[in-house]
């Protein structure tokens, strides 16, 4: 026979990721249903993840320029950075979350039929990603209505938004895990993605944590490198970024997320007993 | 050649007799867990150890099935059958052993896994095919005849929440119908749907066991399982206590699974249910079985023998036999002519025909009146019994209707014939 199953307590089978591969289509066929769910039956369809970006950045810009008068990096204008640190922060948050709740979301799949567990959290990724390149497309017409070029730096846009991925795996899987033992894990996450968004530059620039006491343990947020770098990406050499920060944050989020897939992997067998 | 060989299966749950459901539980319930443990004394925290217990689904279950083998599962709820499947299907794993399949799986343990309601027939029939395992060609290629299956043709393009549950259902089996695993198992499928689809679902398996390929089926329809598989398992508190030929596992199982009561006797008059005028002394069921089995099906001619003592001279007596369904709805009730006894032992009997009652479990009471109008002794629920189905020359296996099914004088013949000229 030319398929040989071999099934047994903790059995980590060698095809695992052969396994994954083989479902690739599977893997592409939920992400669809993500998509294409989410905007069915909403009012405003497509059109809230223009809204969502463009009234936070509104917000932000009011709050934090105006009113408490913090001041972005020099030639910059405020807008276009805040609006650069949501893009990819939202893509960070938003996969976090729907990676974090991606077992309990699909439970009815979980305790039916077999494929590599792995694959939930990965396609869920997919609804996040469409709305960062609408995001990105607000971003681009607001540079052009800002009058502020686009620097080649750009070409380096991938390398962080997979290493954003990359943090936000690293994190999620160990939440989705813990999130079919523990339910009040799902209230944790809205919680810890509130507070990263103000330990992360965005309304402010890394400039201002440069030199003091904390910084250090600043440096320590694997994000925090990802949006600084990402800010670089888009608005150019004028953008605080200090590039030695790339290692260290590759070093901890790439560290994080094989601890998390070991740990997802030696759960994932057993996650239909807990649901 | 074998092609799924298990070795020492066993699968073990903890239950958490503190917690309402098990499963799903909260920080709150581990910080105060920990917080009691540290400020209480030892012997309250040996006590919360006690309420964690382990519960063995399976147990030390070992089994091979060769290639081309229909096997039945039988068993009470809880005998451990779903979770062989869910280990089988790779849902879960085994607590300790080890199964090695040859041949690829597909498992239907539920019709339309995964389909989601906001999604079109259309979009649902790719979503829960590719779930089920079958590569995208594959799908397109059997689209149609998938959609011709279901007879949802004009509904392609409706969110299936909109369908009615009998679309849903004939939607979801007309995807999994059109799976092509070496190795099909399938969980009690049958117990949704109406009998239209039940007779398609059976024939759509016949057809997979035809084609040689392997069959694993849980179900409580035993004629389904008789009629589909060669082989049976039969499981009882995790454990696999018997494998063979189909009909001698299930005339085991049914000998042993029911909860029946077919006699009941007294010996000592003084111990006996009753009171100062009656005493019971036995209450049988006589069952005249047919095909040399041991249990009662739907062709089998009853007998019911009541006997007590009757201790007032001159009581003006009858009695009166109700027959209830398991679950309380009563079928009949039958009572003798009032007639004058002596003090001294007193026999009723009664008789139920065979092809009379329809299959299912009932229930018995025996009530002795005096003068057709008094209840003197009423025994309830004094013998329970089980009809097993039965049928020949048909090939419908759904559950007939009704509380009884009697033999009548019903025929067909043809009255005229239309001569084409």
């Amino acid at each position: 026979m030319q398929h040989t199953t071999t099934i047994k307590a903790g059995g980590s089978e060698k095809d695992y990721w052969k396994d994954l591969w083989k479902n690739k289509q599977l893997l592409l066929i939920l992400s669809k249903r993500d998509i294409s769910v989410r905007y069915k039956q909403t009012l405003l369809g497509v059109a809230w993840s223009l809204l969502r970006p463009i009234m936070t950045m509104t917000v932000m810009v009011f709050v934090f320029s105006y009113v408490a008068k913090l001041k972005g990096d020099e030639g910059i204008p405020y807008p276009l950075m805040v609006l650069c640190g949501i893009t990819i922060w939202t893509f960070f948050a938003n996969t976090f979350s729907q990676i974090s709740s991606s077992i309990l979301i699909n439970s009815n799949l979980v305790s039916k039929v077999y494929f590599p567990r792995l694959l939930m959290p990965l396609s869920s990724v997919a609804v996040g990603f469409v709305d960062f390149l609408i995001t990105l497309g607000i971003f681009l017409v607001l540079t052009v209505f800002f009058h502020h070029p686009l620097s080649w730096n750009i070409i380096f846009l991938p390398a962080f938004l997979l290493l954003a991925f990359i943090t936000s795996m690293g994190f999620g899987l160990f939440f989705a895990v813990l999130n079919v033992r523990f339910r009040d894990i799902g209230q944790l996450i809205p919680f810890i993605v509130q507070v990263g968004f103000y330990v992360c530059p965005i309304a402010y620039s890394s400039r201002l944590a440069q030199g003091t006491w904390y910084e250090k343990y600043y440096n320590l947020n694997p994000m925090v490198g990802i949006i600084d770098g990402f800010k670089w990406c888009l608005l150019g050499d004028k953008a605080y970024f200090n590039p030695n920060s790339v290692y260290s944050t590759a070093i901890i989020s790439i560290v994080i997320l094989i601890l998390s897939l070991i740990y997802f992997r030696k759960k994932e067998n057993t996650f239909v007993d807990h649901i | 050649m074998s092609v799924i060989t298990a070795e020492n299966i066993s699968k073990k749950y903890i239950i958490d007799h503190k917690q309402k459901s098990s499963g799903p539980s909260t920080f709150r319930d581990i910080f105060s867990e920990s917080f009691d443990k540290m400020f209480s004394s030892k012997k309250k925290s040996h006590s919360h150890f006690d309420e964690k217990e382990e519960f063995w689904a399976l147990k030390d279950v070992n089994f091979t099935i060769d290639q081309g083998d229909r096997i039945g599962i039988v068993g009470h709820n809880g005998a451990g059958k779903s979770t062989l499947l869910k280990i089988l299907s790779r849902i879960t794993e085994p607590s300790t052993g080890q199964i090695t399949i040859d041949g690829r799986v597909a498992s239907l343990l539920e019709v339309g896994t995964g389909f989601h309601p906001e999604l079109t027939g259309r979009e649902n029939i790719y979503l829960n095919g590719a779930i089920l395992g079958m590569a995208k060609s594959e799908i397109k290629q059997s689209f149609d005849a998938i959609v011709d299956f279901a007879g949802v043709e004009k509904f392609l393009d409706t969110p299936v929440k909109r369908y009615s549950s009998g679309m849903y259902v004939r939607l979801g089996f007309a995807i999994a119908a059109h799976l092509n695993p070496e190795i099909l198992i399938v969980d009690e499928v049958l117990a949704v749907g109406d009998t239209e689809f039940q007779k398609k679902c059976l024939g759509k398996m016949r057809d997979v066991s035809e084609s040689g390929r392997t069959l694993l089926f849980v179900s409580h329809n035993l004629t389904a399982i008789q009629a589909l598989c060669n082989k049976s398992f039969y499981f009882e508190k995790g454990k696999l206590i018997d494998q063979g030929d189909t009909t001698h596992i299930v005339t085991n199982y049914l000998s042993k699974v029911s909860h029946k009561t077919l006699e009941r006797h007294w010996d000592d008059i003084n111990n006996a249910p009753g009171n100062d005028q009656v005493r019971i002394k036995s209450f049988r069921l006589l069952a005249d079985y047919q095909d040399n089995l041991v249990h009662i099906d739907v062709r089998t001619p009853m007998n019911f023998q009541f006997e007590f003592w009757n201790m007032e001279e001159g009581a003006n007596l009858n009695l009166s036999m109700h027959l209830y369904t398991f679950t309380g709805e009563c079928i009949f009730n039958v009572g003798t002519t009032s007639q004058e006894f002596g003090k001294g032992l007193v026999t009723g009997t009664c008789e139920i025909p065979g092809h009379f009652l329809n299959d299912g479990s009932y229930v018995v009471s025996m009530m002795i009146v005096k003068d057709t109008s008094t209840v003197v002794y009423n025994m309830e629920e004094a013998l329970i019994f089980d009809i097993e189905d039965y049928r020949e020359n048909v090939t419908w296996y759904g559950k007939w209707p009704g509380y009884i099914r009697p033999k009548l004088n019903f025929s067909i013949r043809q009255t005229e014939h239309i001569v084409n000229d």
